[in-house]
């Protein structure tokens, strides 16, 4: 009986003190037609044949590609001593801090995550984290929608496609007018948001860098909405937030990310990390966990969670919002990853990706017939418009070992030749001048 | 303790990522930077592993602690799985990888593991269909209400109402109401739904019922059959919240009884441990006629063994998530399902219902039991009695911290008073169920005796009973 201590004479015993027979008779509530008619599994297996199993299924994935995919999501170096943080159990094995004198090891935790965050990007309150960067906008969005009482969000079209995909999910049913406001060339249509910002919009939603990596200032922009009595809503990267304008500096109401950066790894896909943090008045409308600081009945600092009436436990269909856990043990991890790179080692991560980008950007463009999208600013991100289908020069690259970027033909219209690069520490200038010379051998 | 921002040492540097060549300043221009560094820590390596392993010697952990949190399934997570998670054949792989046109062969083992999974969830709850996408459980939630929208949407129905009964977990309610939905609560009648109340609250606008069975007070809904049948005579659909699956594995299966959509917390049943809170799984399956409307990416085996992302499915709610779910619970999941097979996953309920009896038992000539008839995985019991005397459920809680026991989930559900609700799953032995008991008695021996003794607890933990409503007034929310 794998992970069951008890032998049968314990069993026995217990039913025993029940006063029962058979644990059969501990099931009687469900009828026999309630039963079910198949239950139809596998044999158990072995520590070992299941290990077996899952490396072989490990080994199918293929992780040897030398990539160039971002698009939101990174494939930074992740410390070892984070590995060893998060291996304590004590972190890994508790649950929600319910308790709190049970629990300061989580809450303190949570509270400098709190910290980080606010500081990360110039803003006054943060929450415990929620599921990711994308269910985080969306949030934000039933944030300002609740705050201002109005319907119109207006969101930039070079918002993470794969986040506005979900927004559409999200508000199906909820009567919201979502306005989305096209991209110039791969370069936010700051004008264009501008003008359509009027008495009924509740917020505008931008993203920085945007998803075509363009770096902007949305400072005037958010003026405008304030102007209006609109809340300003802005995306962000959350390890590029180390050194470029913060959304504090610019004015947002609310700031968001996905926190996959800050030593995350890929993992197919999560579990991942929601960042969101906000302007002083709005705390009350912020979804999910929030840890404050307090003292003890003998005067000694502590931590709980605080202003739960706002929460599903206490107000139900009343709730803020239906978020009853948070990624506690992703935001750990970011939290480790922040503080063991402290601002130096942040800014020269960021640096190193920011570099090693804009070196990708100026071997690629002198392969003939090879440009730039825009002229705008960039990070560690760009797009480059190429002579052919962006999918044809991935079908080159990857039998080599190259994954060149992502195509974004897959969600623009017209933009079949254009490919989204992202670099990170992790690449060397020697696999930028591989991938080069591939892409120079695929065009000629 | 002092905050890691309280030890920062300006100057001290942690992990140093390398040099670079060139400044940010060479590549983007000013105006579009930040002007200060972020106040993070200064701390060396040792400084911020010696920081963190402090923190986490001031936390109760399964690992440490015996964990009874009703509604919660803080169960023993076996080892090996953490070691399956962290494999870098699915660590290091890119979710975007396979949505490049021809590389699905790329990551075919990690579309395995999701196909597998899906298949095996099926087999376990007798659904359909499963998406594993949503987040975490109250995800699932919403995504199952959004299934239910659709649903009618798609068939032209105007319903406006979901109805959730006053047992079922306070996320129902929250997800109905985000969905778009007005909310009608019934009460339950001897701790269960009562059909009466149901019907009286039914009528063509319903758009679906969500049910918690057991529900939060531990108790098989014994009227199933009835509340299936009438709630599908208006067309309303009916959602079991899975969060108390542990109790039914392989004893009922909500697809066979005519449930029509279900979420699973695949972090309670299945073997992840809570992280603190989270990450968790909340998978939702489905019935034939809700599959059309489940989110988008699904994945499908073709008939020579390969398996490919489709999204060719018009009637999608669309993306609940980036991409297919937080995949690394997921695996989990999958292996814990692999290890304990058909045989071990009817033990896993056999025995979670068997120390809650047992503990039911064992406690009842001491605390209000409300409903003191056979349970499942979980039990209500309630410091009535003690409350008279001035010890109150929450002083319980705390004198058990004291004896080194995480606390019973207190005051949860709302329907009983002074209600200590105890969970103690099936991975705890009797040694421990019995010291459990002893530790408790012993309490509940000095409330009455002394229950100002009681009133102090706890006095061995890093801090004592802390300020929640000067936390709530003042808001020191960060330093």
């Amino acid at each position: 009986m794998p992970y069951i201590p008890h032998t049968p004479k314990q069993q026995q015993e217990m039913l025993d003190t029940i006063g029962v027979s058979s644990i059969d008779d501990l099931f009687t509530d469900i009828a026999p037609e309630l039963r079910p008619k198949s239950f139809d599994l596998p044999q158990g297996q072995s520590e070992m044949q299941v290990r077996n199993h899952l490396e072989k299924l490990a080994a199918k994935n293929n992780t040897d590609l030398t990539t160039f995919l971002g698009a939101g999501f990174y494939d930074h170096y992740i410390p070892s001593a984070i590995k060893a943080i998060l291996s304590r159990s004590e972190f890994y094995t508790a649950y929600t801090p319910y308790q709190p004198e049970a629990s300061q090891g989580t809450l303190q935790a949570i509270f400098e995550y709190q910290t980080a965050m606010c500081r990360l990007m110039d803003m006054d309150y943060a929450n415990a984290s929620l599921y990711d960067g994308g269910t985080a906008i969306y949030e934000a969005i039933m944030m300002a929608v609740r705050a201002t009482k109005r319907k119109k969000i207006i969101v930039s079209e070079d918002l993470s496609p794969i986040y506005r995909c979900m927004l559409d999910c999200y508000t199906t049913n909820l009567h919201l007018e979502l306005v989305t406001v096209s991209h110039n060339q791969g370069q936010t249509d700051i004008q264009g948001l501008m003008d359509q910002i009027d008495e009924h919009t509740a917020a505008v939603v931008v993203q920085n860098p945007n998803f075509f990596g363009c770096i902007n200032d949305f400072t005037p922009l958010f003026a405008k909405a304030k102007e209006n009595g609109a809340l300003s809503i802005i995306s962000v990267y959350a390890l590029l937030q180390s050194v470029l304008k913060t959304p504090g500096q610019m004015g947002a109401d609310i700031a968001v990310a996905e926190g996959q950066s800050l030593g995350l790894p890929l993992s197919f896909g999560g579990p991942y990390l929601g960042i969101m943090t906000c302007r002083g008045k709005l705390i009350r409308q912020m979804p999910g966990r929030i840890v404050g600081k307090t003292v003890d009945k003998d005067g000694r600092e502590g931590f709980v969670l605080t202003l739960q009436a706002r929460e599903q436990h206490i107000r139900r269909q009343k709730a803020t919002s239906n978020i009853c856990s948070n990624q506690s043990l992703c935001a750990l991890q970011s939290l480790v990853y922040v503080s063991l790179l402290g601002p130096k080692g942040l800014k020269r991560t960021a640096g190193s990706c920011i570099e090693l980008a804009h070196y990708a950007a100026q071997k690629l463009t002198s392969i003939d017939g090879v440009t730039l999208l825009n002229d705008a600013p960039f990070g560690n991100e760009f797009t480059l418009r190429l002579p052919v289908s962006a999918y044809d020069i991935i079908d080159k690259l990857i039998p080599h070992g190259y994954v060149p970027g992502f195509p974004l033909g897959r969600y623009y219209q017209g933009m079949e030749n254009c490919l989204l690069i992202a670099c990170t520490e992790k690449r060397t200038k020697q696999d930028i001048g591989i991938l080069a010379e591939l892409m120079r051998g695929a065009l000629s | 303790m002092k905050t890691i921002f309280a030890k920062s040492v300006p100057g001290r540097k942690g992990v140093w990522p390398g040099e670079t060549e060139g400044q940010i300043t060479d590549f983007v221009p000013e105006d579009l930077l930040r002007e200060q560094p972020p106040g993070l820590p200064e701390q060396s390596e040792l400084d911020v592993v010696r920081h963190f392993t402090l923190l986490s010697r001031r936390n109760f952990g399964v690992d440490s602690n015996f964990y009874p949190l009703g509604s919660c399934t803080m169960k023993y997570n076996p080892k090996f799985m953490e070691d399956i998670a962290s494999l870098p054949g699915f660590t290091e792989l890119h979710p975007l990888v396979p949505q490049l046109r021809g590389a699905g062969h790329y990551t075919q083992g990690a579309l395995e593991v999701i196909y597998e999974t899906e298949r095996l969830l099926c087999a376990i709850t007798g659904m359909d269909a499963f998406t594993l996408q949503p987040l975490a459980g109250a995800h699932g939630e919403l995504t199952g209400v959004m299934l239910i929208a659709a649903y009618h949407n798609h068939k032209g129905n105007k319903k406006t109402k979901i109805i959730v009964p006053d047992s079922a977990h306070g996320t129902n309610p929250a997800s109905a109401a985000i969905a778009g939905y007005d909310v009608v609560s019934i009460e339950s009648k001897d701790g269960i739904i009562d059909p009466e109340a149901l019907k009286a609250a039914l009528d063509d606008e319903v758009a679906g019922v969500m049910m918690t069975c057991p529900n939060t007070l531990g108790l098989f809904e014994r009227h199933l059959p009835e509340i299936v049948e009438l709630v599908h005579s208006v067309d309303g659909l009916l959602y079991y919240d899975g969060a108390n699956l542990n109790a039914i594995l392989g004893k009922m299966r909500v697809g066979d009884v005519g449930f029509d959509v279900v979420h699973l917390n695949l972090h309670k049943t299945f073997g992840t441990p809570h992280g603190g809170g989270g990450p968790g799984s909340g998978p939702v399956g489905v019935n034939k006629k809700l599959e059309p409307f489940l989110p988008i990416s699904r994945v499908v085996k073709l008939e020579d063994g390969q398996f490919f992302l489709d999204y060719d499915y018009p009637h999608s709610i669309g993306y609940i998530a980036p991409f297919y779910g937080n995949f690394g619970v997921i695996l989990k999941a999958y292996a814990y399902i692999l290890r304990l097979g058909r045989e071990g996953l009817i033990r896993v309920s056999e025995n979670a219902v068997l120390a809650a009896n047992y503990l039911r038992k064992k406690l009842e000539d001491y605390l209000h039991i409300p409903y003191n008839r056979t349970c499942m995985h979980e039990f209500v019991a309630s410091a009535v009695k003690q409350a008279k005397n001035g010890v109150r459920a929450l002083d319980i809680a705390k004198a058990l911290l004291d004896k080194g026991h995480h606390a019973p989930t207190i005051y949860f559900p709302l329907i009983v008073k002074e209600c200590l609700m105890i969970e103690p799953t099936e991975t705890e032995s009797k040694e421990t169920l019995d010291q459990f008991v002893d530790d408790l008695i012993e309490i509940l021996n000095i409330a009455e005796k002394n229950p100002e003794l009681i009133q102090q607890a706890p006095v061995t933990t890093p801090v004592r009973r802390l300020d929640e409503v000067r936390a709530a007034k003042k808001m020191e929310l960060k330093d």
